[in-house]
């Protein structure tokens, strides 16, 4: 019995009651769900030429030989309803009936081998730290613009570039607490850094809710893949957040602040704060006293310690910045400049992540390390430069260009599915307001197996592993393997159609 | 607990026990009207329609529409599918703090209730929702009983629960009682089905409906989960457990209430009751609304002030 697909079907019968197993591979007709799997020249995550799937996907491979479509839709089905009764859900904003979808997700587990983990992971690790030295040093001596690396003009004029931050001390001068970084694969297979999230990066619930539901349909082949375990985050999350604690706070209250049930990832935030047993907040829960944060309990004011905030920058106290913001509270930021109270990341840390910053990456690596990059990025062109500004506009169909300050898929054009009319649109954008743009040639997304319309087909991916810092840094091996499900797109953001996979890291 | 936290359970507590007691009532109703009697239908209507939606009764109900609108309609804020939607909005804004399977039930439930747009003649299927909410509530107290802390959050979702319960209570006994002159035994029978109380009374009285055991029963019976008596003692129990946790000042307000409350059914006879029912009963509603507003004052909305000063 320790045949993956026999015994995946095995397990299956047993759950449906059924405890005949039928299995004979050739009368089945094999690859009936594989047929219409075409390689389109970017990576394929299964197969390394067509019919040679890859060593780490073999077992999955077979069990897919041997599945029908019928049974794929089931287990579909079952995942789905699954994912609806938790009420793991998104919410779409602008449509005031059925306000809650399920979140797109994949059957197919995403696989990642040993080797191939330990090089991201080393490559994050040092990504990270060099990030979080620069951030230290841009709000306090600035020695890397004095120096000459980077140009003061590119950072102060960042978008998240946030003034006030200008000498403030953050517990263990770590700014980047939790990090969602997008690595992609490109065509030679190897992977990039496509994007640093380092303000409020999401999707970990998805993580985490999308690996309990695969070991519930796959079980069998779960564990025969010897998938390493990702369910310790929100533990490491935790102690995390608490080794951020003021000094001589010795049992800190740690809460996490949410925009309240309308924010679209609402669900994230309450899953991860019961997952912590820790208080979710709303501004509103919130007081401050004499430099100290409370909150507002049956039984008094509780003193506050550390604030895993998910809300922005901008909106978390009004009297320092957005004035008609009443998601925060008013003095959350004089409390924390007065050392009172600690926040998760802290603020001010999308300079880090602006695109055009981006690009000096690999310089600030080896200005701060003083080692080369483990992990490449993409080759990325500032419009601010006017050679290559003309370049780009020159060939718009062959870039992808996107807003500096921008996430989630918004404010940016893939050239080479665009049309003329939007190219131009964006040319007249990029020579408004150069700085804030930046061009990146298309990359070819590597492909991995879906499940979609009864068959089985590659659909582009990235991978967003996550990255706790505080005493050390942590990266969770797995992540959430975003998709386009749109065949042909290269658009992964669930704001755009995007759906997820759960991600296998393989033991040795 | 945070303040806003137990006001959400607290809610979500009281709609879901509203949705539950309009099932009850429309069930028990439901069931009346299809045996002729000295009642007209709409007169049964009518004592359902006022004890479940109080504003929204008039001597002119629509039999026909009647049902249609206490399950399902969209505008009333009395309906069991607004309440249902009331106890699942209140439950989303406290995930954390409820158990998976509580937020499971009461999600799916919702799904439910709300899965497909009900038709105003529909009966069928309105009873179907009435039958799934009877069902889906002994789901959720079970859940609600075996998957949480029987702590602070727990002692919220009690006193909601039983808060309400003795409210409606009060407001069907009033219905009921009302009219008792010409009540004849199915209507008594449909009392007690009201309150899921039947078999109950059956057991503990026998099977010989007297409005004066009928009302013993349904206000001071201290075991019956659906009497007056046993309501105000869970919220009793749910009151002094939340102020001993609490470190709070000011909750001596709260035991005063509750105390003199529980006294006005621990320490009296039916035959005392019946000189003027009516004024009893809204006099027990009356010592609950004050309750709430204490309640809502020492433990949710309290001003800052206070709280430094202790």
């Amino acid at each position: 019995m320790n045949d993956s697909p026999l015994c995946e079907l095995f397990w299956r019968s047993v759950k449906r009651g059924r405890m005949i197993i039928e299995m004979d591979t050739s009368e089945r007709g094999g690859a009936e769900v594989l047929h219409r799997y075409e390689l389109n020249g970017a990576y394929d995550e299964m197969y390394s030429a067509v019919d040679h799937p890859r060593k780490q996907y073999r077992p999955l491979h077979n069990l897919l030989l041997n599945l029908g479509a019928d049974e794929l839709r089931r287990s579909k089905h079952e995942a789905d309803q699954s994912f609806f009764n938790q009420g793991i859900t998104f919410t779409v904003y602008g449509n005031d009936k059925g306000t809650e979808r399920i979140f797109p997700h994949d059957l197919l587990p995403r696989i990642i081998t040993a080797t191939e983990w330990e090089k991201i992971e080393r490559g994050l690790a040092q990504r990270i730290t060099a990030l979080n030295l620069f951030l230290k040093d841009v709000y306090h001596d600035a020695k890397i613009i004095a120096d000459g690396v980077v140009p003061g003009s590119i950072i102060y004029t960042c978008k998240h570039y946030r003034r006030e931050m200008r000498g403030i001390k953050v517990p263990r001068d770590v700014y980047v607490t939790v990090v969602g970084t997008d690595l992609i694969r490109n065509p030679e297979g190897n992977f990039v850094v496509l994007e640093d999230n380092l303000r409020v990066p999401s999707g970990v619930s998805y993580m985490l809710t999308s690996r309990r539901v695969m070991k519930q349909i796959f079980p069998g082949l779960f564990q025969k893949c010897r998938v390493r375990p990702i369910e310790q985050y929100s533990q490491v999350l935790l102690s995390t957040l608490r080794s951020l604690a003021p000094e001589g706070r010795s049992e800190p209250t740690v809460v996490l602040l949410t925009p309240g049930s309308y924010n679209s990832a609402y669900f994230e935030h309450t899953y991860l704060a019961r997952q912590m047993g820790i208080e979710l907040v709303e501004g509103r829960d919130l007081v401050v006293h004499d430099n100290v944060v409370y909150m507002r309990t049956t039984f008094g004011l509780q003193r506050v310690d550390v604030i895993y905030r998910r809300i922005d920058d901008d909106y978390l106290d009004p009297l320092v910045f957005e004035h008609g913001s009443s998601l925060g509270a008013v003095g959350l930021f004089n409390a924390y400049r007065a050392g009172n109270v600690a926040f998760a990341n802290a603020l001010g840390t999308g300079v880090a992540d602006d695109k055009a910053i981006y690009a000096y990456v690999p310089k600030i690596i080896r200005y701060y390390l003083d080692q080369d990059p483990i992990l490449e990025g993409v080759e990325t062109l500032l419009m601010s430069d006017p050679a290559q500004r003309d370049h780009v506009c020159q060939r718009m169909n062959e870039y992808v260009v996107k807003a500096v300050g921008e996430s989630g898929g918004y404010g940016m054009l893939i050239g080479p599915h665009s049309t003329e009319e939007q190219r131009s649109e964006f040319r007249d954008k990029i020579q408004a307001q150069p700085r804030n743009y930046i061009a990146q040639p298309t990359i070819n997304l590597s492909t991995a197996p879906c499940f979609v319309d009864g068959s089985i087909e590659p659909r582009h991916v990235d991978l967003r592993p996550y990255v706790l810092y505080g005493e050390k840094i942590t990266v969770i091996p797995g992540g959430l393997t975003r998709v386009a499900l749109r065949k042909g797109s290269l658009v992964v953001n669930s704001s755009q159609g995007g759906g997820s996979k759960d991600t296998w890291v393989l033991q040795n | 607990m945070l303040s806003r936290v137990a006001d959400s359970l607290y809610w979500m507590s009281r709609y879901f026990e509203r949705a539950d007691n309009a099932a009850r009532v429309l069930k028990a109703t439901y069931g009346l009207i299809l045996n002729p009697a000295k009642f007209s239908t709409e007169e049964r209507w009518f004592r359902a329609v006022s004890s479940l939606a109080p504003g929204a009764a008039s001597n002119n109900v629509d039999p026909q529409r009647a049902l249609f609108l206490l399950v399902a309609d969209p505008e009333g804020a009395f309906s069991i599918v607004k309440c249902i939607s009331g106890a699942r909005e209140n439950a989303r804004q406290v995930r954390e703090e409820i158990s998976s399977e509580m937020w499971e039930q009461l999600n799916k439930l919702f799904h439910e209730v709300t899965g497909s747009e009900l038709q105003p003649n529909d009966d069928a299927a309105a009873m179907r929702v009435v039958t799934l909410v009877r069902e889906g509530s002994y789901r959720f107290s079970g859940v609600t009983a075996a998957t949480m802390n029987h702590d602070e959050a727990w002692h919220f979702i009690q006193l909601g629960k039983y808060i309400e319960r003795a409210c409606n209570l009060c407001v069907l006994l009033d219905a009921y009682f009302a009219v008792d002159k010409h009540a004849d035994d199915l209507d008594w029978v449909g009392l007690l089905s009201s309150c899921a109380a039947f078999e109950a009374y059956c057991k503990a009285c026998t099977a010989e409906l007297r409005p004066d055991r009928i009302a013993n029963f349904l206000l001071l019976k201290p075991e019956f989960p659906y009497s007056v008596r046993y309501s105000l003692d869970r919220m009793h129990e749910a009151l002094m457990a939340i102020s001993s946790l609490s470190l709070s000042r000011r909750t001596d307000k709260i035991e005063r209430l509750i105390g003199r409350l529980r006294s006005m059914v621990a320490y009296v006879q039916v035959s005392e009751v019946f000189r003027n029912l009516h004024k009893y009963l809204a006099e027990i509603i009356e010592q609950c609304r004050d309750l709430h507003a204490a309640v809502h004052e020492v433990y949710i909305d309290y001003p800052i002030e206070v709280a430094f000063e202790t």
